[in-house]
């Protein structure tokens, strides 16, 4: 049969044109648009100075170091956590259905929801955190308003709304082990911890390879939360590249901000391709 | 086994308090707050208000000379105006992309899978679409949501083609069925359960989406919900009960669709995540 006939590339057409022209097309020109002083109608052309401006300006610099300690941060936390979820929910218990539920719900609510939500929870002086810890005697710290906390307190923001989809991913890895191999490990007597540690781990492996690829794709782009809860600040302490990208073209330097969308690009693929790579090549097939 | 009974039960209870504490507290919080009067909302305590303030909604509904109906219809509009398009454009080519692996099927396939990785382009996406003169319209908004979510949308598809027969469009094919209504009378219909599937998880995205009308539909005549969340937490920082009110409003379609859709929904993300 000849599939050329059949499987005619007219059907690809208008999902390629889409996406040529408000995807890819952006992409590429801002290669070109990064290296000049723009207002969308007239360019300049200033060669590297935007990249320049980019990594000598502490508070534009300071956005790829945040960006990386958010991304690392949130998609570590997110595995560990969410394995350990998933162990407990893939258990006998009965409530397991409610429990998936009540933990996955967060995830449908907008990021600028769940943002304005726990600003109001973190609270330096009122917030329901501070309240409970001075109810055991600990003076609470100013969550989002103290430069060395800020970025960790968004981080765990995100971690609590996203830790669900990386359960659930988990949830399937787990089920979808033979069961034989847990009792192998039972007739040999292995402890419960041997059994997640020599069993589980390696199987779900797959699993965890896409959360950590996912999350971390996804902690490189944050925007919303972070905006929602601290526009970036205090000062510049909360800055990732996404924000920065804003608050450039929020103030009219649409080459700089643009440069900081290409950046953007160049961390995305430095981490995430070869990370791919590293992780399939780990892979246990069972 | 009676003592592993014990600690199954234990585990439950310990499970339920622990999980209604850290994920429902919260919103808990949020949901009596909005209830409550200025003054008694902005202590942000947990307690039940003294006096419950169904008020607010109508309040939130109000303001800005009911910004938040226009919000909503430009949100359904995005939403639904995308979802037309992504379903269209997105089971066509996943269709042949996966019955094809010759080299131009390639090339299209590389270059929408960079999608799901890199993030769009802000400025030179604007530029476009000032040339294009579709800036700050709908139509402008509906193109740039299909082209961020084709890639996910094409991957769901494309899956979910591997598991129909080619067989059936072989038969077709030598009983003169054309091209067109090969897929549109026998492919399409066949793809029903993933496109449901696509529906609701892009309806989520689109739906709570902020960063890109921020960027590609500004001006007040043109805000989506999730904007409107944005401009009431300027103008009442310090009236917490109609900020959350709002929140409650806009979360309400989501906890909707959450409780007919839950499995659907928890599915579709496995399913989408582990293919990517």
């Amino acid at each position: 049969m000849n599939k050329k006939k059949i499987y005619s590339l007219w059907f690809l057409l208008p999902a390629v044109l889409i996406f040529v022209i408000f995807f890819i097309i952006p992409m590429v020109t801002s290669l070109f648009f990064s290296l000049t002083v723009w207002d969308l109608k007239s360019f300049t052309f200033c060669g590297l100075d935007n990249y320049k401006t980019f990594f000598s300006e502490n508070s534009l610099s300071i956005s790829v170091k945040n960006t990386l300690i958010y991304a690392v941060l949130t998609s570590g936390l997110k595995v560990i956590i969410a394995f350990f979820i998933a162990l407990f929910l893939t258990s006998k218990i009965k409530t397991k259905d409610f429990l998936r539920s009540l933990v996955f719900f967060p995830n449908l609510v907008s990021a600028v929801a769940i943002g304005i939500i726990f600003k109001a929870l973190m609270h330096p002086s009122k917030g329901l955190f501070n309240t409970v810890l001075a109810a055991i005697g600990i003076s609470g710290p100013n969550w989002l308003g103290d430069t060395h906390l800020a970025l960790f307190s968004v981080i765990a923001v995100d971690v609590w709304k996203g830790v669900s989809i990386s359960t659930v991913i988990f949830i399937a890895g787990i089920t979808s082990i033979d069961s034989s191999y847990y009792e192998a490990a039972s007739i040999d007597g292995a402890t419960r911890w041997q059994t997640i540690r020599n069993i589980v781990m390696p199987l779900v492996r797959s699993s965890t390879n896409t959360i950590i690829t996912l999350s971390l794709i996804g902690g490189l782009r944050c925007f919303d939360l972070i905006w929602a809860m601290t526009k970036g600040g205090p000062g510049f302490a909360t800055d990732v590249l996404a924000s920065v990208v804003y608050k450039q073209y929020a103030a009219g330097f649409f080459g700089l901000s643009t440069a900081g969308n290409v950046i953007m690009f160049a961390v995305i693929a430095i981490i995430a391709f070869p990370l791919q790579k590293f992780l399939n090549s780990r892979e246990v097939y069972n | 086994m009676k003592k592993q009974k014990r600690l199954t039960l234990l585990g439950d209870i310990l499970g339920c308090v622990f999980g209604i504490l850290i994920f429902a507290v919260p919103f808990l919080f949020m949901l009596i707050n909005a209830l409550k009067d200025r003054k008694e909302a902005n202590l942000l305590r947990l307690s039940l208000p003294t006096e419950w303030m169904w008020s607010n909604f109508k309040e939130v509904f109000s303001a800005n000379n009911y910004q938040i109906i226009t919000a909503f219809k430009n949100s359904i509009i995005l939403t639904v105006g995308s979802l037309i398009v992504l379903i269209i454009v997105g089971s066509m080519a996943g269709y042949v992309l996966q019955r094809r692996s010759d080299r131009p099927v390639k090339i299209v396939d590389t270059l929408v899978m960079t999608g799901l990785m890199i993030p769009p382009a802000i400025l030179p996406t604007i530029w476009i679409m000032q040339g294009l003169h579709i800036y700050k319209t709908m139509f402008g908004m509906i193109m740039v949501e299909t082209a961020l979510q084709i890639p996910f949308t094409i991957m769901l598809y494309k899956g979910f083609m591997n598991t129909i027969p080619v067989e059936l469009e072989e038969a077709g094919y030598i009983d003169g069925c054309t091209r067109s209504n090969l897929f549109v009378k026998i492919i399409f219909p066949l793809l029903k359960p993933v496109t449901s599937t696509i529906i609701i998880l892009n309806a989520v995205t689109i739906f709570n989406d902020f960063t890109n009308p921020l960027y590609f539909l500004p001006g007040n005549d043109n805000v989506t919900v999730q904007l409107t969340l944005y401009n009431f937490m300027g103008r009442y920082s310090s009236s917490y009960n109609l900020l959350f009110a709002d929140v409650l409003i806009i979360t309400i379609p989501m906890l909707i669709l959450f409780l007919f859709f839950n499995k659907k929904i928890v599915d579709g993300m496995v399913a989408g995540a582990v293919k990517g």
